[in-house]
Parts: C-alpha cells; structure tokens; sequence
C-alpha cells in the first residue's frame, strides 16, 4: 500500500493509503472528537462532530474525517471559526435530547454550547448508532435496529430476535454515550414479555 | 415484431414503415399523459374509437393515443392532423362533433381552441398558441406524435437510428467525446457534465458495470421526467444503451417512482418491445454489443432521488446516502462502478449522436447547451411542461409563455430547483435561466420544477412548507440534518403561528450554516435554500411576521381574521349556508356576522361571497372591528323604500 | 395473505435478497397493508434479518403497517398545489372524516394521506380517492365529493 503525505495542522503526516484523516490524525497524536466512532465498527459518519476542512487539489471543502480518506498533499485543519461553530451547533441540537449524557457536557464546555439554545426534545437518544451497528457487525445478531425516518428515526429491539439473544449478551450497553439504550431495552422488555429473561 | 439483426435491415424496416405513412393523410393524436388521463382523456379516446368506428372511418382515419403534450392546464387536447389542428379542454361529449365537422368537413370548431386572453382572438394551429410557439421542443417533439406503447412509431421517426449509428460507425470513445463535445450536463439538477462522468466510469477497471436511470423525480411540482418517460421511453432506452456501449456496461436500471404506474407501465411495454426488435439483449443488431436493463420501483422515499441512496435501495436497503469519495463511477452498484444520470439526460443522448456536438451546443448558453425541461406551474395561467432552449429568460417563460398570472394578481416570486431550490423575485425576472444564472441569486435550476407564487402567497410559509418537506424525507442519519431541520421547522411554525421570537432569525441563519456546511449529502446541504432565500429577498416578511404578529400576504390562519364588511353585505346568505363551522350569524336581509370564536379560518366564505359584493375580507396584524349590533344589521332594499 | 402467493411473489424475482423491496411493494399494492406474519414470511425466505425487513418498512412511505380503509383519500401536498390553496383543503377532508393523515377512521371507512406530488399540477389542488382523480379542490366542494364514497 502506497505513502500518502499530508499536512495536518501544520504537522508533516505520512499516511497509508485507504486510511481515513481520523486514522492518520491519531497516528499523529492530534485530537478530533468524535461521537458515532469506534474502532471496532466500520465508520458511519452521522455525527458529524469529526468535521474538518481540507484543501486538496485546489479545493477547499468540510469533510467527516472518520470517513474521508486521506489524499496526496491534502492540507487539513481540525479547529477554526468555521469548525468549531459547526461543532458547536451540532453539540446544542444534541443536548436538547441528552443534557445529561457525559461526554457531551465535556465536549459543551470545551465548545462553550449552550445546553439551553433550543427547547427540551422528548427522546434522550442521540441516534449515534453505536448499538445498531456493534449487534450487525459484531455479534451478527441484529437484535436492534433503526426504524422510521427522519426526526422519527429511533432505535428499536427487535423482540424476535433480542428475547434470544440479549439476556447473555448486552455488550451493547457500555457502547451508549446516553444510557437510552438500557431505558429502551427494559422497556421493551416489558412492554413485550421477553421469553428468556 | 420480428428480430432486426443489422443497422441494413433496420434502415430497410424504416422505409417500409415511413412507406406506409402518407405525410397528407388525416389522423388524430390524443394526449394520454397521466395529467390528462385524470382529465378523463380514456373517456375522450373511447368517443373517438366508437365514433370512427361508427363513420366506417376506422381504417381511413389514424388515432393515436400519445404521451403528454405538454399544455396540461388545456388537456385533454386533441390535435387534428396534418393541419395540426388543436382542441382544448376536450370532453367524450365532443367528439362526435370534431369527427363529423373537421376530421371529414374540414371545419375547425371555435369553441375548442385556445383564445387569447387579452385580444379573443381564437388560434388554431399549435405551433401558433404562444404558449407552444416560444418554446424550443426537441425532446419533446416526439410526444405528441409516437404512441409510446408501439415502438414502430418511435422507429418510425428515426429511433434507434442514434444506436445503430454509436454500435457500428463509431468506438465507445469517440461516443464519449461526442457528448463531452457537445456540452450536456446532467438534467437532474446537480448539472454535472455528461460526458466526464462517462468518461470517469469508462476509464475505472472492471468488467462488470452498470448504468442506471434515475427516474425517482421527487421534486413536488416537477413531473417532466414522468412525460418523457410515459410518452416517449425508446427515447431514454435508445440513450441508456448508448450510454451502456460507451462506459462498457452490460446491465442497466431504471429506478422509477412506484407513485408514476403509467411511467412504470410504458417503460416495460418499451422494454418489451425493444427486446423482441433486438434493441436489447445479446448481440445487439449483430454488433456483438450485450446488454439488459430491468425496472426497479421507488417505494416513496424522495432521498432516493440522491444518487448514492438510489444504489442503496437498489440493493434492497433502506435509502440512506453513503460518503462520497468513493464515487458511484469509481464504486457503485454492489461496488461496480456505476453511470447514474437522470430520465432527461439520457433522452438528449439520440439527438446529439444522430446530430451531433455542435449541433447541441450551439442550442443553449456557452456553459449550457441545448434544451431544457420545465414544468411551469403554480400561480400561472398555462400550467404544463414547456421546453425552452437555455438562457430564455424567466420573463418570457412566466409571462410568454405561460401567459401570466390569472385573476389579475401580482407576481411575487418563481421558485425554482425544488427543496434544494429558492425564491426568485421579480427584480430578477430578466435573467437567463441555466444552470449557472440562476445559481448566483440564491436559487438553482433544479432539475426543472418552475412554482410561480403571486401576492397571496407567504413566504415564510413557503420556508415552512419546504422543511416539513425536508423533515418527512430526511433519511434521520447525520445529525445537522435531522437536528436541524428539527430546529428549523419548530422555529418556522411558531413564526407562522404568531410565536415568532426576535432571535428567531439569528438562529436560523446560525442553523443554515451547520446543516448547509455539515451534512452528509445534497439533501441536508441543500436544505437551507429554502430559508435562505426567502430571508434574502423577503425579510421584512418575516420581521411582520415576529414583530407584528401580522402576515402580509394574509394567508397564515393563526395571523388572519375572516371579517365581512357591514358596508358591502347584501345577505345573500351564500356563505352562512356553506360555512362548515356554522360560524356565520345572519339571516334574510340580516347583514352577516362571523363569529370568530367558531371560526375555524378555512375560507369558504371568501371563496364563495360573490364577486360583485366581495364583502369578505382578511384581516391581518390588527383587531378584528366589534361586530354592529343587531339592530343595525337589517338591509332596507331601495326597491322596497316607500 | 396467504404463504403461498407470499412464495409466488418472492419467486418471480428468483428469492433475490436484494428484491426485498420490490417483493414488498408487490405484496403492499395486492394486500393493501403489510401484516406482521408476512413480514417474517418474507424474512424468512429472502434469508433477510427481521431488522432490516422492520426498518424498511418503517423508512419508505409507500408501505402500510395497518390496513386501509374502503377508501384511500389521498391529498396531494406538492409546491404547486400548496400554493394553490392545498393546506385549507387538507383541513377540511380532517374536519369531514374526523382522521388526521396516516390514520384510518375507525369504521374502516376513509383512509388519509399525504401525498407530495402526482404530477397533475395543472388541476390543483388535487385530491386522488381510491384511484380517481378530484381537481381544482377547494374546502367548499371537498363534502360534496366526500359523499359520493360510501
């Protein structure tokens, strides 16, 4: 695999091809916070919090670092107005569904968010997927899923399957930045009256 | 229809065919577009098959039921060949008439034609109608005069010429550089040159590849994919196949919407028949060529539209949009890389190979050749499908050809490019329209959806209207798309309902820069348009709105009062009969009185009040005036003063 | 629905995975509405996880989790039909058959929905019941074309 040079903040990188600009800032020690990101998943860039501006063959553009690759002689910077606004922006919309959630909060203060910009929203799941994609692409089970669309998109056990399968398992739980996901289980599991548990 | 095996026999089958067609003979064209079909055309085609068949003209005279001709506002239409002759708003109670007077007197019917509104002036030739005679149809030539369920008259006026023309006298790059050349951009609103996305799908390696039609036109209000595809799908086949040779494609798709049926059902009949002719499948004309295309159907997701969610749904997912790089010419479909271009694109693809580069480019503005599509719609008096060479100003598309805005209203604005789209005001009406013009005051061409609004129609509610769009065709993955348009929408309503707070605006232009910049696709990117423009040009309607409580275009039912002025009421009583709400006190010779506390603003009263008293009136931004006490409500008519 | 014309559909597109949409846009148009015993049909001889089956569909519109009525109204919401007056004649079909869109009234009568666009704009605003067309509509005519669907 080819050596691709790149410029980050200033640092002289040298990445492998196919590596996305998260990956090669990593491998430099520069921080891009991110929400929807694990290394055990395949990135999915929903959360938009990685965003960075990258310059790379006479264009400029905002890109998702966990998901934009990185190219030969890109010039990228992970903090500016421009960034951090947006950063700031995407952390208000989520605290009006998850005030409470930790990782959040640190990332509100750092940002200087407002956690009371826009009106309480009833669903405290910020939709990170991180539950959804660990039971696909993990443990194969697909016990949970996305439903609906849009500002209806939420997640859902599927009660077919997470009465089999979730009682001896749960390595999701850990995974939620906002505990809706425990909330949603036991609910479901009582709503439902799973079999085995 | 037997095999055509060479480009020799499909030239001979065309002679044959052309033999048979006496250029002075009489026959008779029906438009049986969708729009048309809902006007009753089956019924107007039913008359004139019975009643040909009852002058024992059945044989003599030729009816075709053809795609959409475009002037929907006047359909069914009814044009009487080789004069050309056009009826208008035809009903089955007419056709006795038109077969006995023109088909065998020769006598055209005044009351069936177009009459100019400002001269009565009546016309009888279509391509005199100024609402025909200022476009430039090429695309659309074919419409009103091929039945799109029999591929002989495609054939007929040169189908698969363009075809037989890529497969055999030419390479697959020279076809590519012929559409480089002639300057096509992509018709489905991004405008991203045809022949580099051809050339970049040629170039990547691999031997399986597709292309793929995309047919989801989800923009409300634009329906012009769904004519062509309805009346003349040869025409996006014959284009699709070329397309195929050129990239090296052997499987082909076209992703209709499941809410077009007629489009979905023309499409196979044309894929049919073209498979039966040998204008499909393997060894194509004898050139060696393979290729197959199957019809996929939307199930009612406008994200679907994005390219990238198209492959996904394809695949049997639900429609998210995927990141780009990798692009869907490098890895598409199943990973392969993937031609994707719209219903309209690939309809110009036979013209410009029978004809040419120049010939395109030479129609159109230096970046935008040739054609486009529009449909013009809205608060305008020819409603339709109008196509019009780019750079024609949207003066003589609005006002030209579509002859204005009806009831003597005002313009106020043209909306154009759908959701992704924006406001145009008049101040910018001398504008040539491609995709470069438009794009510099806040708006985009779009893939065509042309909604002419007048002074009643509030544009903070058109923002409004376009993201409760938005937010019930949001896929909901990315988070300043979801998040926003949430945010967005909330502000909006309570803007329209009288809640609008002084920050609002502030904030919206704070959240049109998140979701504008951040989002994960064109939908998201695009979604603040909206907003955006109509903050540009009508601010201060959006300043009433918050500040005064007041809609200016007295159209928000939480800002207006339905009012009847005591001094112009006759008590007529039409509108106490049909209030729904039983919201109106009054009786014989009682001046009538809304009580607004039952009113529920649906504005049947206005609508219904008659024209010589207008007695209902909106009230907006003020008090409504204390009801006259009923005393004073009685009506002394003059004729009854003794 | 039965498991055998379930079966009949799936095999037309020879039980490809990938055909899950088109195979239930098949079994929506004949069966007006998607049971619960279907999808798990359909998941199970397309070898497709329930999950996927749920979210597709829950995310694309043309799909009915629970049955319609004797009568589907569907009234068109497209810019041009908005612009038209389409908004008014919405809330007067809510006010005449009590279901707001997405419902069913409870008699089994009326089904509503919304619809962006049939591409009629030149009769707007229209409203499409059970496969007719209604145009030019406004809140004063829309009971009298109510009456007409028993």
């Amino acid at each position: 695999m080819s050596e691709i040079h790149l410029q980050i903040d200033g640092k002289e990188i040298v990445a492998k091809e196919g590596m996305t600009i998260l990956e090669a800032a990593k491998s430099a020690g520069i921080p891009i916070p991110t929400l929807c990101h694990y290394e055990k998943l395949e990135p999915y860039g929903a959360c938009r919090i990685c965003t960075v501006e990258m310059e790379a063959q006479g264009r400029k553009q905002l890109v998702a670092s966990c998901v934009y690759p990185v190219e030969p002689n890109a010039v990228v910077t992970t903090r500016s107005e421009v960034i951090d606004e947006i950063r700031k922006m995407i952390l208000e919309l989520l605290l009006a569904h998850a005030p409470d959630a930790p990782v959040l909060q640190d990332l509100a203060k750092e940002y200087g968010a407002d956690e009371g910009r826009f009106e309480k929203e009833s669903s405290f799941c910020i939709l990170c997927g991180l539950c959804v994609r660990y039971c696909a692409e993990v443990k194969k089970k697909d016990a949970v899923a996305f439903v609906d669309q849009g500002p209806k998109r939420e997640i859902c056990f599927v009660p077919e399957v997470a009465s089999k399968e979730c009682w001896n398992c749960k390595e999701c739980f850990p995974l939620c930045p906002t505990s809706y996901l425990q909330a949603a289980y036991v609910l479901t599991e009582g709503l439902v009256g799973f079999k085995n548990s | 229809m037997t095999k055509i095996n060479s480009p020799a026999e499909l030239e001979e089958y065309r002679k044959i065919l052309k033999s048979k067609i006496d250029p002075n003979r009489r026959w008779i064209s029906l438009c049986s577009g969708s729009a048309c079909n809902a006007a009753r055309s089956a019924e107007v085609a039913a008359a004139i098959e019975t009643e040909l068949e009852k002058e024992g003209l059945s044989g003599l005279v030729d009816f075709k039921r053809t795609g959409c001709h475009g002037f929907c506002e006047k359909g069914p239409i009814v044009d009487i060949h080789p004069e050309k002759i056009c009826y208008l708003n035809v009903a089955a109670a007419d056709v006795s008439e038109i077969i006995s007077e023109t088909v065998k007197e020769n006598k055209i019917i005044d009351r069936l034609l177009y009459t100019d509104p400002s001269t009565g002036e009546k016309i009888a030739h279509e391509d005199d109608i100024p609402f025909y005679k200022y476009q430039g149809r090429i695309i659309f030539s074919s419409n009103s005069k091929v039945d799109p369920k029999h591929i002989d008259d495609y054939i007929a006026v040169d189908g698969y010429s363009a075809l037989a023309k890529a497969l055999f006298e030419m390479n697959p790059d020279q076809v590519v550089d012929t559409v480089k050349g002639a300057g096509l951009r992509g018709r489905g609103g991004a405008g991203f040159p045809t022949g580099k996305k051809w050339e970049i799908a040629r170039a990547n390696p691999g031997d399986t590849k597709y292309v793929i039609v995309n047919a989801d036109e989800g923009d409300p209000g634009a329906y012009m994919d769904r004519s062509v595809l309805e009346g003349n799908p040869h025409a996006v086949l014959e284009g699709l196949v070329i397309g195929a040779y050129a990239i090296g494609a052997h499987q082909g798709y076209i992703y209709v919407r499941q809410e077009y049926p007629l489009a979905v059902e023309n499409v196979n009949i044309a894929i049919k028949q073209a498979e039966e002719a040998g204008f499909l499948g393997k060894n194509i004309l004898g050139s060696g060529f393979d290729f197959t295309v199957e019809v996929a159907q939307g199930a009612g997701a406008f994200v679907c539209g994005e390219e990238t969610a198209l492959l996904r749904s394809l695949e049997g997912k639900p429609g998210e949009p995927k990141a780009r790089p990798p692009f869907p010419a490098q890895s598409g479909l199943w990973g392969k890389p993937t031609n994707i271009n719209n219903v309209e694109t690939w309809a110009n693809i036979p013209m410009i190979i029978n004809n040419g580069a120049n010939f395109f480019n030479s129609i159109g503005t230096k970046g935008s050749a040739g054609t486009k599509i529009f449909s013009l719609v809205g608060k305008v008096n020819n409603t339709g499908l109008v196509e019009v060479p780019m750079g024609i100003t949207l003066r003589d598309i609005i006002f030209k050809v579509g002859g204005g805005i009806p009831n003597g209203k005002k313009f106020k604005a043209v909306q154009t490019g759908g959701p992704s789209g924006g406001c145009i005001p008049g101040e910018h009406l001398d504008r040539g329209v491609d995709f470069d013009e438009l794009a510099k005051v806040g708006a985009i061409m779009g893939s065509g959806g042309m909604i002419v609004m007048d002074e009643d129609t509030c544009m903070v509610d058109m923002a409004k209207y376009f993201l409760v769009f938005l937010s019930e065709e949001s896929c909901g993955k990315c988070v300043p798309c979801r998040e926003g348009i949430r945010q967005m929408l909330n502000i909006l309503t309570n803007i329209t309902k009288g809640d609008g707070k002084e920050s609002d605006i502030e904030v919206l232009e704070k959240l049109c820069k998140t979701t504008g910049s951040a989002s994960l696709c064109a939908l998201g990117k695009t979604a603040p348009s909206p907003v955006l423009s109509t903050l540009r040009y009508f601010r201060d309607e959006y300043e009433a709105h918050i500040r005064d409580k007041r809609c200016p275009a007295y159209s928000c039912k939480s800002l207006i009062s339905y009012y009847i002025d005591p001094e112009k009421c006759q008590a007529c009583m039409t509108c106490g009969k049909k209030c729904p709400a039983e919201a109106i006190v009054g009786g014989k010779n009682q001046i009538h009185v809304i009580d607004q506390e039952k009113c529920t603003k649906c504005g049947t009263c206005f609508e219904v009040c008659p024209s010589r008293f207008r007695a209902v009136t909106k009230i907006s931004g003020e008090p409504v005036p204390t009801p006259i006490p009923v005393e004073a409500r009685k009506i002394v008519r003059e004729g009854k003063r003794k | 629905m039965d498991n055998g014309r379930i079966d009949q559909i799936i095999d037309k597109y020879d039980g490809k995975e990938s055909s899950v949409i088109q195979v239930l846009l098949e079994i929506q148009r004949e069966n007006r509405w998607l049971p619960g015993e279907v999808l798990e049909r359909v998941s199970e001889k397309l070898r497709v996880p329930l999950s996927r089956i749920q979210q597709i569909v829950t995310f694309y519109k043309a799909f009915s989790l629970s049955p319609k009525g004797r009568h589907e109204i569907h009234v068109c919401m497209g810019t041009a039909c908005h612009v038209r007056g389409a908004p008014r004649v919405l809330d007067t079909v809510q006010d005449l058959t009590g279901i707001k869109p997405g419902e069913t009234s409870p008699d089994l009568k009326f089904s509503l929905k919304t619809v962006n666009c049939v591409g009629c704009c030149a009769l707007g605003p229209v409203v499409v019941i059970d496969g007719e067309y209604h145009g030019k509509m406004v809140p004063a005519t829309s009971e009298d074309v109510l009456k007409n669907y028993e």
